[in-house]
C-alpha cells in the first residue's frame, strides 16, 4: 500500500533501466549516439540528432550549470509538506541535456542561473537512487 | 490558391462558465452547439462537418458520439488535439475542409469540466520523473520558463502585474467573466506565490464550460444572420513538447505561426486593431508579442506597460479578460472575443472601428502554437 506521505518514485521501464541502474552505482549515465556523439535525455529509442538507433550508455562528467529553477510554495503532494518552500532546478549538463533535479547544500536564496554544480547520489530507497546536485566550490 | 479570406466564422456558441457543478462534458458541447446554431440562424441539419477538441475530463466525447447526439450524419469529422492550441488549429482545419469542398458548414467545439470534475484538477498532475523531485503541475513548468525569461531579458514581476491588472479591468466590463472585481498592482504583489516567480495572479483560471463556432465558405457566409468574420491568415509553429528538450525557453511557437499568418494575410503587426493572446500565465503575453513582431525581442515587458494593451490603448489585448480573468476554456476564449469585436458586439468593451484581429492559442507548456488573423 502506498502511504500518503511517501514521495513518488520514478517508474523504471526497459528504456530507462540503465539510467537508474547507473544511479544506484552512483554514476550518471546518459545515452550517447555512436554515429554523431549526441547525448540525449530522457532515454529513447533513437538519436534525435541523426535518427541513428545505435545508442550506447555512456558515463557523464556529472557536471553542469543551473539553467533555470522554480520555488514551490503551493503544496501539490502531501509528502512534500515539510519541505515547502523547496526548489526544483533544471541542470544543463556539460554533455548538453537538461535534467530536472534538486540542489543540496544550497539555500533557495543562493540559487543562481549559471552556477556550476556537480552530481551527488541520494539513496532514497533500496531500489532507487536519485541524482541530485550540489554547488561546485568556486575556489577549487 | 491561398486560403486567405476563403472562409468565415458565422456562429458563436457560449455556455454557462466558471464554476458550474454537476454538468457532463457532453452537456456543454450540446449547449454550445445549440447556441452557435441560434447565433448563425443555421439549422442543425445544415451542419455536415464537425471537428472537436476532446474534453480533458470526459474522453467519451468524440466528433462521432457528439454527431450522434445531435442526430446528424457527418461528411467530414475529426478529433484534434493540440491541447490549448487546438482552437485556432481547428478553425484552420475547418477552413481547409470547407475550402476543399469536403463539407459546407463545419462545427468546431470544445468543453471542459476541470473546475468541478470529481477526479480533481487535471492541470495539477505529476509529470514523469520530475515528481520524485517535487515537480508537479503545469504552473511549475511555466515558472521555469518565466525565470529564464527574467534572466535573459530582465522582464520583471512588475511587468507581469501590468498584464494581470489590465485583463482584470477588461473582465470587469464583461458580464460573463468569472472574475470581475478589479485588482491593483499591489494586489498582484500581495497574492501568494504558487511556484516562484509566479504569483497566484499570474495564473489563469480553471473553469467549467464549453464553446462552439461554425465555419463556412465566404460565399455562404454572406446570406446568414451575422456579419461574416473572415479568416484572413493562419499559421502553426510547434516547439518540442518537453521544455527541457528545447534549445531555448524564451522563443515561443508564435515566431513561426505568426510569420505564416501575417504572410498569408498580407499584413504587418501595425495593421492589427485588437488581439486575443493566449494568456495561460501573464508572462507569455509579452513573450508572444515579441515573437509576433509587435515589438523586438526583449521589449515585451516595456510594451505591456503604460496601458498600451488596455482598452483605449494603442493595441487592446484580451478585451474579454482572457484566460486570466474571463474563463479558462483553453484556446476558445480568444476566437470568440475576436469575432465579437469584429462584429462590433462588445458593448462597453468594444474597440471602436476594429477591423482586423489577431488570435493566438498555445498548448502544453508553450509546446504547440497557432495564430489566426481575422477581419470583418
Ligand atoms: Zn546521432
Amino acid at each position: 500500500m502506498i502511504e500518503r506521505n511517501q514521495k513518488p518514485l520514478p517508474r523504471i521501464d526497459e528504456v530507462n533501466r540503465p539510467y537508474w541502474e547507473a544511479a544506484k552505482r552512483h554514476e550518471l549515465f546518459l545515452q550517447r549516439c555512436q554515429e554523431c556523439d549526441h547525448y540525449r535525455y530522457p532515454p529513447g529509442e533513437i538519436c534525435p540528432s541523426c535518427l541513428s538507433d545505435r545508442l550506447e550508455w555512456a558515463k557523464t562528467s556529472g557536471r553542469g550549470t543551473v539553467y533555470t529553477w522554480t520555488v514551490f510554495h503551493q503544496l501539490y503532494h502531501p509528502a512534500f509538506e515539510k519541505e515547502i518552500p523547496y526548489a526544483v532546478v533544471a541542470v544543463e549538463l556539460d554533455e548538453g541535456p537538461k535534467l530536472l533535479t534538486n540542489l543540496v547544500d544550497c539555500k533557495v536564496e543562493a540559487i543562481k542561473i549559471g552556477m556550476p554544480v556537480e552530481v551527488i547520489f541520494d539513496d532514497v530507497t533500496e531500489e532507487i537512487t536519485l541524482p541530485r546536485f550540489r554547488p561546485v566550490s568556486q575556489s577549487v | 490558391m491561398s486560403l486567405k479570406d476563403s472562409c468565415a466564422i458565422v456562429g458563436l456558441g457560449y455556455t454557462d462558465q466558471g464554476k458550474v457543478p454537476g454538468r457532463s462534458g457532453m452537456s456543454f458541447y450540446l449547449e454550445a452547439t445549440r447556441n452557435a446554431l441560434d447565433d448563425s440562424s443555421l439549422d442543425i441539419r445544415d451542419i455536415d462537418g464537425l471537428i472537436i477538441q476532446p474534453c480533458p475530463t470526459d474522453r467519451s466525447v468524440t466528433a462521432f458520439t457528439l454527431a450522434e447526439e445531435l442526430g446528424i450524419n457527418l461528411r467530414y469529422g475529426a478529433d484534434q488535439q493540440l491541447q490549448g492550441a487546438s482552437a485556432c488549429a481547428i478553425i484552420q482545419h475547418a477552413a481547409m475542409a470547407v475550402d476543399a469542398g469536403l463539407c459546407n458548414y463545419c462545427l468546431c467545439a470544445f468543453a471542459d469540466t476541470s473546475r468541478s470534475a470529481p477526479q480533481g484538477i487535471v492541470y495539477q498532475v505529476a509529470w514523469g520523473t520530475g515528481a520524485a523531485y517535487g515537480m508537479f503541475g503545469v504552473a511549475a513548468s511555466y515558472a521555469l520558463i518565466a525565470r529564464r525569461y527574467m534572466h535573459e531579458y530582465g522582464i520583471t514581476n512588475q511587468q507581469f502585474a501590468e498584464v494581470a491588472v489590465t485583463f482584470r479591468k477588461h473582465a470587469s466590463l464583461n458580464p460573463i467573466a468569472q472574475m470581475r472585481n478589479p485588482i491593483t498592482i499591489d494586489d498582484y504583489h500581495n497574492s501568494r506565490w504558487i511556484v516562484e516567480p509566479l504569483h497566484l495572479l499570474d495564473c489563469c483560471l480553471v473553469s467549467d464550460g464549453g464553446r462552439a463556432l461554425i465555419v463556412t465558405s465566404a460565399e455562404r457566409s454572406r446570406s446568414l444572420k451575422q456579419p461574416p468574420v473572415y479568416v484572413m491568415g493562419m499559421g502553426q509553429g510547434h516547439p518540442f513538447e518537453d521544455p527541457m528538450r528545447r534549445s531555448t525557453l524564451t522563443v515561443t511557437g508564435a515566431a513561426e505561426s505568426g510569420k505564416k499568418a501575417f504572410a498569408m494575410a498580407g499584413i504587418t503587426p501595425e495593421d492589427v486593431d485588437v488581439c486575443a493572446i493566449y494568456d495561460s500565465f501573464t508572462f507569455v503575453v509579452p513573450m508572444q508579442l515579441e515573437d509576433l513582431g509587435f515589438c523586438s525581442k526583449g521589449e515585451g515587458g516595456a510594451f505591456v506597460e503604460g496601458s498600451r494593451i488596455a482598452l483605449g490603448g494603442e493595441l487592446p489585448i484580451n478585451t474579454s479578460g482572457g484566460l486570466l480573468s474571463e474563463a479558462y476554456i483553453q484556446g476558445w476564449v480568444g476566437p470568440h472575443e475576436a469575432v465579437s469585436q469584429l462584429r462590433g458586439d462588445c458593448g462597453e468593451r468594444q474597440v471602436p472601428g476594429a477591423e482586423i484581429a489577431l488570435v493566438t492559442s498555445s498548448g502544453g507548456v508553450l509546446s504547440t502554437h497557432t495564430t489566426l488573423i481575422l477581419r470583418k
